[in-house]
């Protein structure tokens, strides 16, 4: 028997006509199949094309950008608003740079999402030019970001460092300080649209991960009086709905307080959400930590190393990366519910369009354009952040050795 | 084996059996440092306290306090509990909070505080003001929200009427209904949770008559429903049909019929436990109205104050005391008052007058006493 | 020589081990800390709960629920008007929630494994199809969704003197959906019995003799004789209740409404599709992941053998792979069940809009939220039972 010479390339993919025959005609019921689908596609998208761009009038969402952006935040203080952008575009540019080509189309698409803004028709009152160049002007700071990012000095570590920092930073912008002359306080009554959902998510994920992991560790502990607590915290918590939880934080919140306390809105939202997430943090780390396999802990053991270091040196970071993708599964899970926030009086996106459309009389056969906005904001974000794990996951080389 | 959670269990009962004796014991001593007052108002006090699990009725401190006012002072802005979205009441105008309820809490922010802007407005939901008053999280809740018994109880303290309404029904011009009988077997849209919707109930179930309801918990549902046609009729306060009206793609193709079948007085609250709060805010409800009665207005008000009429000096804090002094305020808080927001007429006007800002309703049952209208207040003495 | 005994240490070397470093003594200590700063943080709450309530005359106790309502409920499964009790309207929203949790948990599984399937398709234009509605789906908010259904598609059907009229007759406008629906009659309840006793009698022959089947072989027809005996007992209620057990409610439009027949608001229709479309989506991607996790060998060894594709699915696949579907399966029924309190917002009368409208009514703030928040706490319990049981059924028995 001859051995071959040649190197064997892969078979070629098939010409378009066979492909067809495999893929869409390879029996008669999938022909079938085919044709109806092919006609329901032709009807759907013919209606909703027709509807697009003859019959709806998308002035509700041009007309008011700024609203649906930060809400009533005071137009005067808005320059806060533009650093903490300039921050994000500098930090998202830096994870790329660090990152690599796993964050290379969400960074791309952060772009494209910034030219829908300095491109937005609007008029001129209402988006000065001001801003749609300093919206350009982030693009910029993005690459900026993006060089920097691939410098030596920027390691993963020093990034998530950063990012937090980043968040504090936003807030205490965003909400001034009680005296200070350059930053006066914004009530967070004020703050509404994308900044206030977006400041939900992230900090609804940022501030739930380490009680999930600490109630994780409750439940898995060895003290019955710590793991019962924490099952039946988890067990309730998982139990109820999410709107359920907020109303409690909300309504009641205050009760179990002294009366002198005093509760902002949006932190009772952010509280709510923060135990609603913790509870399902804690579950999906529970499965990470059950993963990590009792070899390791025992090796670890037998070299000396006590329960605590055990744990924050050898479990913890095995089970946190295998832990990554329901997490970020979590996070798109939470961003989505924050449009339930607008149940008690917080002023998320949706919120803003809803109210958006009450106040104005001419906008009254518009539910439709605003709804499938607000939707199409949330898919955008939720599909670009799925997308974005699962880069993250083959860069971070989860399910790797 | 059973030992160690056995023992486990033991230690926590014992640890919270005492620390259950110590709190039952003395909560005024370990608690927050104001007195506990008891319910201003007085009724059923005695459900109140009996049903507070654990909790013997203590000996009362003297209902004295001020603990609001001291807030307010220190925090330097009144919370206003009232709403954005009902055009004439409370709404947004160039991003800035306005409205009849609105400019009711900067009259006492401009008593109190000094200065009429510095309110900080939160809006609430219908489900959400009952709460946000028993918490004390508002110091004051001007919201259009009818001063009922079971209210009075619960929620807080009712101040002064300051606007007197009925609740009526809105239809479509052409639906050819005139009265409550017509509407037998109607679908009728309603906010939820609201002294409308039991009337609703009432008033259909007293004259046998039956309606299919539809509920939703925010006005603009609502409103939006019955426009949609979802609803033949919608139900509502007569000041808030009128507002809501304005706001139609078509006015003119509604009518909002000339039926009564409630009382809704609409009135400011504060949180009960604090009868200094509830003193002032009812004195500069006082002063709005009497204002209006001397005709002191806000472009008079300085000239007023040396006014031959010694009641307007009184008003104004030129002389006397109308028990500004017992209350915490400066002479010339009234006189602050009227040169912020006007007198009761002028707020009226400014939003549903003749040349009013969201809408036109006649002042009708809301005119001065002197005028055949039910707006009266106690004098300022 | 003897060996000479070896002399051991004395036993009361534990006992040497310094006393706070001892673990046993350092684990109760642990306990005991942290039972302590646990119980002492609730007291707190529940102190402040009681001051704040005695200051401001809040009540805290239960009795409000045998004071009338006074409220009107747009739709409910049992007769209710506004003069019955607080605690009659939850259980009517209770019976609301549970309906429309039902029907949603019927149907979205119905849809998602249908998606699920549809998504593994060789066909590539159904397999795209599927992935298009699963990721929509999965990726907007479910409240949107809600809204969009409720305003944007059925407050916009024609409005009730132009129904869109089906044969049935069905009427369809903004007001809801109009159905011909049977009645039971004065005389029928006879025939009721006799159904119910004809399906219990039906089921109980069908279990022995499908049994009797297993374990002699032959054949009993037992699906043949229990269909007669459902019949049989049927037909005997039938002539029991004179014949007439049975009418037709027709709808009519008497004034501004249609009456009669059976009625399904658009607030639920809405609630219902949006449930569905929204909880289909995760279930097919359940489904999916359940039919990859079986071994492909599995399909090839089944086609080998003979099996069509049709009879590898239903005999190999599926049993396979239900046992990695049900359990994710299960979390999604129980995320729908608590997703329908969303109904609040576009004016569906469940468990939860039912509690709000109490709070706004009756002032008993946190009493009201502990009562909606322990139904939904017993139904999530309850059916983590029925999978942690199926669980235990079904689980591998590892080597």
């Amino acid at each position: 028997m001859a051995t071959r010479s040649e190197i064997l390339l892969p078979p070629a993919p098939p010409r378009p006509i066979v492909w067809l025959r495999q893929n869409l005609f390879s029996s008669p019921f999938n022909s079938l199949l085919t044709v109806l689908s092919l006609a329901f596609i032709i009807w759907i998208l013919n209606a909703a094309l027709r509807w697009v761009l003859l019959q709806a009038d998308w002035s509700i969402v041009f007309n008011h950008p700024l609203l649906y952006a930060v809400g009533q935040y005071p137009r005067e203080a808005l320059w806060r608003v533009g650093i903490n952008l300039t921050l994000l575009s500098l930090l998202i540019g830096a994870s790329w740079g660090c990152l690599g080509r796993a964050l290379r189309l969400f960074s791309l698409l952060y772009a494209a999402m910034l030219a829908v803004g300095i491109l937005w028709p609007a008029q001129f009152e209402t988006l000065t030019l001001t801003m749609r160049l300093a919206l350009a002007a982030n693009i910029g700071v993005m690459g900026l970001g993006y060089l920097a990012g691939r410098r030596p000095f920027v390691t993963g570590r020093r990034l998530v460092l950063s990012w937090l920092a980043a968040l504090a930073i936003a807030l205490v912008l965003l909400s001034g300080i009680p005296g200070a002359p350059l930053l006066p306080l914004v009530p967070t009554g004020l703050w509404g649209g994308l900044m206030v959902t977006l400041i939900l998510a992230v900090g609804g994920i940022v501030l739930s991960f380490p009680f999930g992991v600490l109630l994780a560790l409750g439940r898995r502990s060895s003290l019955p009086v710590v793991s019962i607590f924490s099952t039946i915290f988890i067990e309730i918590v998982r139990g109820v709905p999410l709107i359920g939880i907020l109303f409690l934080a909300s309504l009641i919140l205050p009760l179990f307080f002294p009366p002198d306390v005093r509760f902002d809105r949006l932190l009772r939202a952010l509280a709510g959400l923060t135990v609603f997430s913790a509870a399902y943090t804690a579950e999906n780390v529970r499965g990470g930590l059950a993963a990590v396999p009792r070899g390791q802990e025992e090796a670890a053991m037998a070299l000396g190393l006590n329960r605590y270091q055990v744990l924050t040196l050898i479990v913890l970071p095995q089970a946190l990366r295998i832990v990554i993708p329901p997490i970020m599964g979590q996070f798109v899970s939470l961003f989505k519910d924050t449009t339930l926030v607008s149940g008690i009086a917080v002023l998320e996106l949706l919120a803003v369009g809803r109210s958006v459309l009450g106040a104005n009389p001419e906008y009254v056969d518009q539910q439709a354009e605003m709804l499938l906005f607000v939707a199409a904001v949330f898919w955008f974000f939720s599909y670009l952040m799925s997308y974005a794990s699962q880069r993250l996951e083959t860069a971070l080389g989860v399910g790797e050795r | 084996m059973l030992r160690k959670p056995l023992f486990v269990l033991i230690s926590i009962l014992i640890l919270s059996m005492a620390l259950a004796a110590c709190s039952g014991a003395a909560p005024t001593a370990a608690g927050p440092t104001e007195e506990a007052a008891p319910p201003d108002t007085g009724a059923t006090t005695t459900e109140a306290v009996g049903e507070a699990p654990g909790g013997e009725p203590e000996a009362q401190p003297p209902a004295a306090s001020g603990q609001i006012v001291e807030r307010v002072r220190s925090r330097g802005t009144l919370v206003c509990g009232s709403r954005t979205d009902l055009a004439g009441f409370g709404y947004l105008k160039d991003n800035r909070n306005v409205g009849f309820d609105v400019d009711l809490c900067r009259a006492v922010a401009a008593a109190v505080l000094g200065d009429p802007e510095a309110v900080e407005v939160v809006n609430l939901s219908a489900a959400e003001r009952g709460p946000a008053l028993q918490t004390g999280e508002v110091d004051i809740l001007s919201r259009n929200t009818t001063w009922s018994t079971v209210r009075d109880a619960q929620w807080g303290n009712f101040t002064w009427i300051m606007f007197y309404d009925g609740q009526g029904f809105i239809v479509p011009a052409d639906s050819g209904i005139t009265s409550i009988e017509d509407m037998d077997g109607a679908t009728i849209c309603v906010t939820s949770g609201t002294t409308t919707e039991l009337n609703l109930a009432d008033a259909f179930r007293q004259r046998g008559l039956d309606f299919e309801p539809v509920t939703f918990e925010d006005t603009a549902s609502v409103y939006g429903a019955y426009e949609e046609g979802r609803c033949d009729v919608a139900t509502s306060d007569l000041s808030q049909l009128a507002s809501v009206r304005s706001g139609f793609a078509d006015p003119e193709a509604h009518v909002i019929l000339d039926i009564t079948i409630s009382k809704e007085p609409l009135t400011p609250a504060v949180p009960s436990g604090d009868d200094v709060w509830f003193d002032i805010v009812k004195s500069v409800m006082f002063g709005l109205i009497n204002a209006e009665e001397y005709g002191v207005t806000q472009a008079n008000v300085e000239e007023m104050k040396n006014s031959d009429n010694v009641e307007v000096r009184r008003l104004l804090g030129t002389e006397g005391d109308w028990g500004q002094s017992d209350l915490g305020l400066d002479p010339d808080a009234m006189a602050r008052v009227i040169a912020a927001v006007g007198n009761y007429g002028e707020i009226y006007d400014r939003y549903m007058g003749p040349n009013g800002d969201a809408f036109t309703l006649d002042r009708g049952l809301n005119r001065l006493w002197t005028e055949g209208g039910l707006i009266y207040a106690p004098p300022l003495r | 020589m003897t060996a000479e005994q070896p002399t051991y240490p004395p036993v009361s070397l534990r006992s040497q081990i310094p006393f706070w470093r001892d673990e046993r003594v350092l684990r109760i200590l642990a306990q005991v800390v942290s039972a302590i700063l646990i119980t002492g943080f609730v007291v707190w709450m529940v102190r402040n709960v009681i001051i704040t309530a005695q200051q401001r005359g809040l009540s805290l106790g239960f009795r409000f629920l045998t004071q009338s309502a006074g409220f009107p409920i747009g739709e409910s499964l049992i007769p209710y008007d506004p003069s019955m009790s607080f605690a009659y309207a939850f259980f009517v929203g209770v019976l609301n929630t549970l309906y429309v949790s039902s029907l949603g948990i019927i149907f979205a599984t119905i849809l998602g494994v249908f998606a699920g399937i549809a998504r593994l398709s060789s066909n590539w234009l159904v397999s795209k199809l599927a992935q298009v509605y699963i990721e929509v789906h999965r990726n907007i908010p479910l409240l949107v969704l809600l809204y969009l259904w409720h305003s944007a598609v059925f407050l916009q059907l024609p409005r009730v003197q132009e129904s869109i009229v089906w044969p049935g007759p069905v009427y369809l406008n903004q007001r809801g959906l109009y159905m011909t629906w049977p009645r039971l009659t004065e005389t029928g309840q006879p025939f009721v019995i006799g159904f119910a006793a004809g399906l219990i009698l039906a089921a109980v022959v069908w279990v022995l003799l499908s049994r009797l089947q297993t374990a002699r072989g032959g054949n009993t027809h037992y699906v043949l004789i229990s269909l007669v005996v459902l019949a049989v007992c049927t037909a005997a209620g039938w002539i029991i209740s004179g014949g007439n057990p049975i009418a037709l409610d027709v709808p009519e439009l008497r004034g501004f409404n249609f009456r009669g027949g059976m009625h399904l608001s658009p607030e639920f229709a809405a609630l219902l599709v949006g449930l569905v479309t929204y909880t289909s989506a995760f279930i097919a991607d359940v489904v999916r992941a359940g039919i990859q996790a079986v071994p492909r060998g599995q399909v090839e060894a089944a086609r080998a053998l003979g099996l069509n594709y049709r009879q590898a699915l239903s005999l190999v696949i599926m049993p396979q792979a239900l046992r990695v579907i049900i359990p994710p399966l299960i979390s999604q029924y129980l995320n729908l069940t608590k997703n329908s309190s969303l109904a609040a917002f576009i004016g569906f009368t469940e468990l939860f809009f039912i509690g709000k409208t109490t709070i706004n009514q009756a002032g008993r703030a946190l009493q009201v939220i502990l009562l909606v928040m322990a139904v939904y706490l017993v139904i999530s319990l309850f059916t983590s039972l029925i999978m942690n049981l199926y669980n235990r059924r079904v689980q591998f028995v590892e080597r």
